[in-house]
């Protein structure tokens, strides 16, 4: 897979990308779909599993270097659980791991999730191409330590 | 590029003609599709008689319509209660309680991992105090009540019959369901507490103890609704449902039920997805391969035991967040394809299901769709009317076979469970839903105003908003509740519940005693895992 820019930073590395269910939702059709795809376009990607809480999300996503984290959410707690684990990255000095996500949620909430610092919110109907397409434009490799 | 020479009529578009699920489907049908052995006796029969698949009564539609069963439960128990009351004022006879989060996982909405998620998606309840409030001014012995909640099915279950007690309602008078369906949490929904095994046991406990003493009850919905929206196919949904089916039927007998005393009881739960014949298909077959199951496999001699009762739902997945109106137009496909399939009751989902729960108003329409099918549409006049189309024969014996093929290859691996274990099913939907993902992307699945007719500049639609207020109050509640009960009391009936489960004694009566003091979902669902163990699922992409 290439990316813009790839060609001439030696240092430039895979992006890694950690989709996370996070709640009690066991709805993940989708994210399985969403790690499977970006995968598939040449992304190093590690899912999560179900149940899990905003505190091991933010835990893997360190321990494992991530440069962004994929929630998918299908339960309505949306608006406790993204800020949650931008709050929790904020805390461990992480803030540079992006987040972003998909599910069900209601174009308001999209705003002000956006507002609390989630990068992108993809709704169903959503293509993984559109997926993919966002993450290259929009995520890049966070400097390594 | 001319085709002049090609005559118009032999031409036809260049798409592969399939299924949603990919089924090829051929320009025209004829005798010659059936097959020389093809006998409308043995295939067909007639409605009400073996092997039921036209419909399982003589009458069908013209007897009785089918219930109209719409699923509801937000926030706090008494917001829930309050819309019981309207739909039973607006005469509805039954009610289907839709659970929280939280509560479908056996956690109470203190625990750390119900933050933000109480009362969001259906009702929360902790303890027999919030099931007081759900049914209080209900009268348990006249309106049936369907209960969808599965991993801790037997505690709220328990405390339906505390409320019963309360009411002075004998428990042989109860009628009602509980989804109950463990198996397809593992497969699909993923919402459970224990590994399959143990699980198994604590259902034909709930069984026995039906059979002896809520008779009226329907103790198991067996549901490919989830399954399907988990992304299978609809051959998928229909074999991994019969597989979970007869794996309920070899529990009970291995318990040492009589296949007659529990078989009548079991239920089915399908979905009803776009693709119109294929639904049709599925629905007719899934009778057939079920009278033949329980006849020519399990000995069953009941009638009621052969023949395979369902409630349908329209197919979530298929909504869209874009032009949601044109969900309408989906769910009324879907729910006439369900009506021609034969359902004993519907559930039409609302246009804004993608968006959110569904408002009032968008309730309505999903309603009224169904009183349109069934007082406008004239399709109810008469019963199966497809039956004998070559094209619904060949493709509901089509589904047929390959159901039973995916089902002789879980046989082969020692039965569902042990499917399961080696993630069998989970494979194949995972496989499955990536597959059509893949097509719908590409354009070779249309999905209409998703990857084809789009347009920017949607108008908003209004969509219904839960508070942050039913969590604090039912914080409050729990903890009042807590500090009010007979602690000493309820530690030794949690004890001895423990205890049984390392016995072979029916958990019921324990876990009966449990609630009557208040037991918390929670603190019930714990007390059995030092010996019944947790379940962690191993995650197949």
């Amino acid at each position: 897979m290439t990316r813009a820019g790839e060609g001439h930073v030696s240092e430039e590395r895979k992006l890694r990308l950690l989709v996370g269910k996070v709640g009690l939702d066991g709805h993940d059709r989708g994210a399985k779909i969403i790690a499977r795809a970006l995968r598939d376009a040449g992304f190093e990607v590690i899912y999560t599993g179900l149940h899990q809480t905003p505190e091991m999300v933010v835990a893997t996503a360190i321990q494992e270097d991530v440069d962004a984290v994929s929630l998918s959410i299908l339960s309505g707690a949306h608006n406790y659980l993204f800020p949650r684990v931008i709050e929790l990255l904020r805390e461990k000095g992480a803030q540079d791991i992006a987040v972003f996500g998909g599910g069900i949620v209601p174009d308001e909430d999209i705003e002000s999730l956006k507002q609390a610092g989630v990068k992108e919110i993809f709704t169903p109907g959503a293509t993984t191409e559109s997926v993919i397409a966002w993450v290259r434009a929009n995520i890049h490799p966070r400097p390594l330590d | 590029m001319s085709d002049a020479g090609t005559p118009r009529k032999s031409t036809e578009r260049p798409i592969a003609f399939t299924t949603v699920s990919d089924l090829p489907i051929e320009r025209l049908y004829t005798e010659e599709d059936l097959g020389p052995d093809w006998s409308e006796s043995e295939k067909l029969g007639t409605p009400g008689e073996f092997p039921y698949t036209r419909g399982i009564h003589p009458t069908m539609y013209r007897g009785r319509l089918w219930t109209m069963r719409q699923f509801a439960g937000f926030g706090s128990a008494e917001d829930t209660n309050a819309r019981f009351h309207y739909l039973l004022e607006h005469g509805q006879t039954g009610l289907s309680t839709a659970f929280d989060l939280p509560t479908l996982m056996g956690r109470d909405s203190d625990d750390a991992l119900s933050r933000g998620e109480v009362g969001r998606e259906g009702v929360a309840v902790d303890t027999l105090a919030d099931m007081e409030i759900l049914f209080g001014g209900i009268p348990l012995d006249r309106v049936s009540t369907s209960m969808t909640i599965n991993a801790p099915a037997a505690v709220i279950f328990c405390m339906y019959l505390a409320v019963a007690e309360k009411q002075n309602v004998p428990l042989a008078q109860l009628e009602g369901t509980l989804q109950n369906d463990i198996l397809k949490e593992y497969i699909a929904q993923k919402e459970w507490i224990y590994p399959p095994r143990p699980s198994m046991r604590i259902i034909t406990d709930l069984m026995a103890f039906c059979s002896r003493e809520v008779p009226k009850w329907n103790t198991i919905s067996i549901s490919g609704y989830h399954i399907r929206e988990a992304g299978s196919t609809a051959v998928q949904e229909l074999a991994f449902t019969l597989a979970d089916g007869i794996a309920y039927v070899e529990a009970g007998l291995k318990a040492g039920l009589s296949v007659d005393d529990f078989a009548p009881r079991l239920s089915y739960f399908f979905n009803s997805h776009n693709d119109f014949f294929e639904e049709i298909a599925k629905m007719r077959a899934a009778r057939r391969i079920w009278a033949h199951v329980m006849r020519d496999r399990f000995g069953a001699k009941n009638p009621r035991s052969q023949t395979m009762r369902f409630h349908t739902q329209t197919a979530g997945c298929s909504l869209t967040a874009q032009q949601p109106l044109n969900n309408v137009a989906r769910v009324t496909v879907q729910a006439l394809a369900a009506v021609l399939g034969g359902t004993q009751s519907l559930h039409t989902d609302s246009f804004d299901e993608a968006l959110a729960l569904p408002t009032e108003s968008a309730v309505t329409v999903a309603l009224r769709t169904q009183q349109i099918l069934a007082e406008e549409s004239g399709v109810t006049n008469t019963i199966d009317p497809l039956g004998g189309s070559y094209f619904v024969e060949a493709l509901t014996d089509k589904i047929e076979r390959d159901a039973l093929a995916y089902i002789e290859r879980i046989d082969e691996m020692g039965g569902m469970i042990a499917a399961i274990e080696r993630g069998f099913p989970q494979k194949e939907i995972a496989d499955a839903s990536y597959h059509y993902q893949r097509q719908v992307d590409r354009g070779d699945k249309t999905i209409v105003g998703v990857n084809k007719y789009t347009f920017d500049g949607e108008r908003r639609t209004e969509t219904l908003k839960i508070g942050d207020d039913v969590e604090r109050a039912q914080l409050a509640r729990l903890a009042e509740v807590k500090a009010r009960r007979d602690e000493a009391k309820l530690r030794r009936d949690l004890a001895a519940l423990a205890q049984a489960a390392s016995t072979d004694q029916n958990l019921i009566p324990f876990m009966l005693a449990c609630v009557r003091n208040y037991g918390t979902v929670q603190e019930l669902s714990q007390a059995l895992v030092p010996v019944f163990g947790t379940y962690r699922e191993v995650s197949v992409l």
